[in-house]
């Protein structure tokens, strides 16, 4: 038994098991619910095993087929792909148990095979070793989350997802010029493969600028947002909640691999730059979220926000600075998934999301606000939370670097947020001038918003287990890492 | 210049065009239709730079590639033209909010 267990290709499995869920959910709309929960329990045991297998193993290829890389298809599981499968797991599991209450009959049976069409894309996304299945991956994973925006309807949304679908267009085939350029240059597109045969030449240089230029995009780092909110505010909110804690991150993921393992070292001033983008990002995205109205355009502008985080990380390029940037990416994940869940508990009780018109949130809907506030104090960065420990790596590594000023953007952009996050908290205490009749929220809306918040905050207590977790393959030791 | 580059710049040609036509253009079919010519400029490039050494048969990796490109091609482009006619339906225009004429 136990030699099965070890043997088994769990990497293939935690890929294979959702397609066959969403599969099954098309075929028999009518139990569409019940299997896509269990498609969703069967993904997450998956991503136990291989963890297991990982953790015990290190680090796992699979050659699909039999056929090896150059020609084949690699799978490549290393602790960074794990970590992020295994959030992938948790948002994901929460999401399923949220839409399970939130979604009619009608909606339900098209939101479950495009849900599981799309975790299946990201789980072959993350653990894809070479540059051309990461395109297709990621083209399969924009397709599905278009169409999830546009299961809304109404003409926000169908606009909304159109602008999005071009722009997702745009940005995949900037990166797939990338890729022939790259592909020409050096005969593979197997990463590994690359990063041993990585020299510089011109050719490289405009695959560098299109591949980035295109993940950007896609990631919507400030000037290249503005599809963003619109998008992921008028999706349906489980919708919401996936794009803002999984999408977004699965194109930062390809570029972080690529700026890790492929791209030559010697890019500091393209780092600058990403930096500063990144610096910009945090300030324009807190402001904008300041100024909104309504409370899912608000966490959208935050996701801006939160994304340009991320790329502090670029410029001080030390192994802290990017495992501090990705805890940041774990538990933004977790607390973004419940805030949008929250904002979706507020939506069906009071009709509305305007942010002024808040009546008595809190003392009629205590567990939805509590979960609201816990995801707040984790994306502000205040301790204990996991928010703190990704910030904190961040802030000692600009120091470390002598690069003090990235420090002084952490702390305003923290307290950005705090005033929109208070902001919100502010009005949900207090009675509103018009009062609005009251619709019940299912019981396990409100528990799974509050679960996702509280692993967000936990996530700080347990930090040195997942960061040392990130070591396996050692992912932070190649290309343009110190 | 041999015939090989020929092909591979004229596929960054169609690729720029395409770029230009998509910012340009208000309208959504325009807009797919470039986002097409940007998808066959990119496939160009890929095919041509297979036959990269003279004389030798052509490299078939990028062939597979091209092959692959062109059925995530099209279903993203039937999945865009769905969607345009659902606009269309919704709000009687064939354009994004912000490209209106008020």
């Amino acid at each position: 038994m136990e030699v099965a267990v070890e043997n088994m290709p769990w990497g293939v499995m935690v890929i294979l098991l959702p397609l066959a869920g969403a599969l099954v959910c098309f075929l028999w709309p009518r139990r569409s619910v019940p299997l896509g929960l269990l498609g969703a329990l069967g993904v997450v045991a998956c991503v136990t095993g291989l963890c297991w297998q990982v953790v015990e193993q290190g680090a796992q290829r699979y050659t699909v087929g039999g056929w090896g890389a150059p020609l084949g298809i690699d799978l490549y599981a290393d602790g960074l792909s794990l970590l992020m499968l295994m959030m992938t797991a948790v948002v994901g599991l929460g999401i399923s148990i949220y839409s399970s209450g939130y979604f009619e009959h009608k909606t339900a049976v098209v939101f479950w095979p495009l849900w599981l069409f799309l975790w299946t894309a990201l789980n072959a996304l993350l653990l894809s070793a070479d540059i051309f299945n990461l395109y297709v991956t990621l083209e399969l994973l924009g397709l599905s989350a278009v169409a999830l925006v546009a299961l809304a309807g109404g003409a926000d949304a169908l606009t909304a997802a159109m602008r999005y679908l071009l722009v997702g267009l745009l940005g995949s085939l900037c990166y797939l010029l990338g890729v022939a350029l790259l592909y020409h240059s050096f005969g593979s597109v197997d990463i590994a493969i690359l990063a041993e045969r990585m020299e510089l030449s011109p050719a490289v240089w405009a695959a560098v600028g299109l591949m980035s230029a295109g993940l950007l995009l896609k990631t919507a780092l400030f000037p290249l947002h503005f599809w963003l909110p619109p998008a992921h505010a008028s999706a349906p909110v489980p919708v919401s909640a996936l794009l803002s804690a999984l999408v977004v991150m699965a194109s930062f993921y390809i570029l972080l691999r690529l700026w890790l393992e492929v791209f030559p070292p010697g890019a500091a001033a393209a780092g600058q730059l990403l930096g500063l983008l990144g610096a910009t990002a945090v300030l324009w995205g807190g402001i904008q979220a300041l100024r909104q109205t309504r409370l899912k355009l608000l966490i959208a502008y935050s996701t801006v926000a939160q994304m340009g985080y991320l790329f502090l990380a670029f410029p001080l390029g030390t192994s802290f600075a990017w495992k501090g940037a990705l805890y940041l990416l774990l538990s933004h994940a977790m607390a973004k998934a419940a805030m949008f869940m929250a904002a979706g508990n507020i939506l069906r009780f009071g009709g509305h999301d305007r942010i002024a018109d808040l009546d008595r949130v809190a003392q009629r809907l205590p567990l939805t606000l509590a979960a609201f506030s816990l995801a707040g104090i984790s994306i502000m960065g205040l301790p204990p939370s996991g928010g703190f420990i990704g910030k904190w790596m961040l802030l000692d590594a600009a120091f470390y670097r002598g690069q003090w000023w990235w420090a002084l953007i952490l702390i305003m952009g923290g307290l950005l947020t705090a005033a929109y996050v208070f902001k919100v908290v502010g009005y949900a205490f207090t009675q509103a001038e018009v009062t609005h009749e009251a619709s019940r929220v299912p019981a396990g809306m409100e528990w799974t918003a509050l679960v996702l918040a509280l692993a967000a905050v936990l996530l700080g207590l347990f930090a040195p287990w997942p960061l040392a977790l990130l070591d396996i393959g050692f992912p932070f030791s190649g290309g343009c890492a110190e | 210049m041999n015939s090989i580059l020929l092909y591979a710049l004229a596929g960054v040609g169609l690729f720029t065009l395409g770029l230009y036509a998509l910012i340009v253009h208000a309208h959504l079919l325009r807009k797919i239709l470039a986002i097409n010519v940007m998808g066959s400029g990119v496939f160009l490039v890929l095919v041509s730079l297979g036959g990269r050494t003279p004389g030798a048969s052509p490299d078939p990796v990028p062939h597979a590639m091209v092959i692959t490109g062109i059925v995530v091609a099209v279903s993203a482009t039937a999945l865009a033209l769905a969607l345009m006619l659902r606009v269309q339906a919704k709000t009687g225009q064939t354009l994004l909010p912000e490209e209106r004429l008020e």
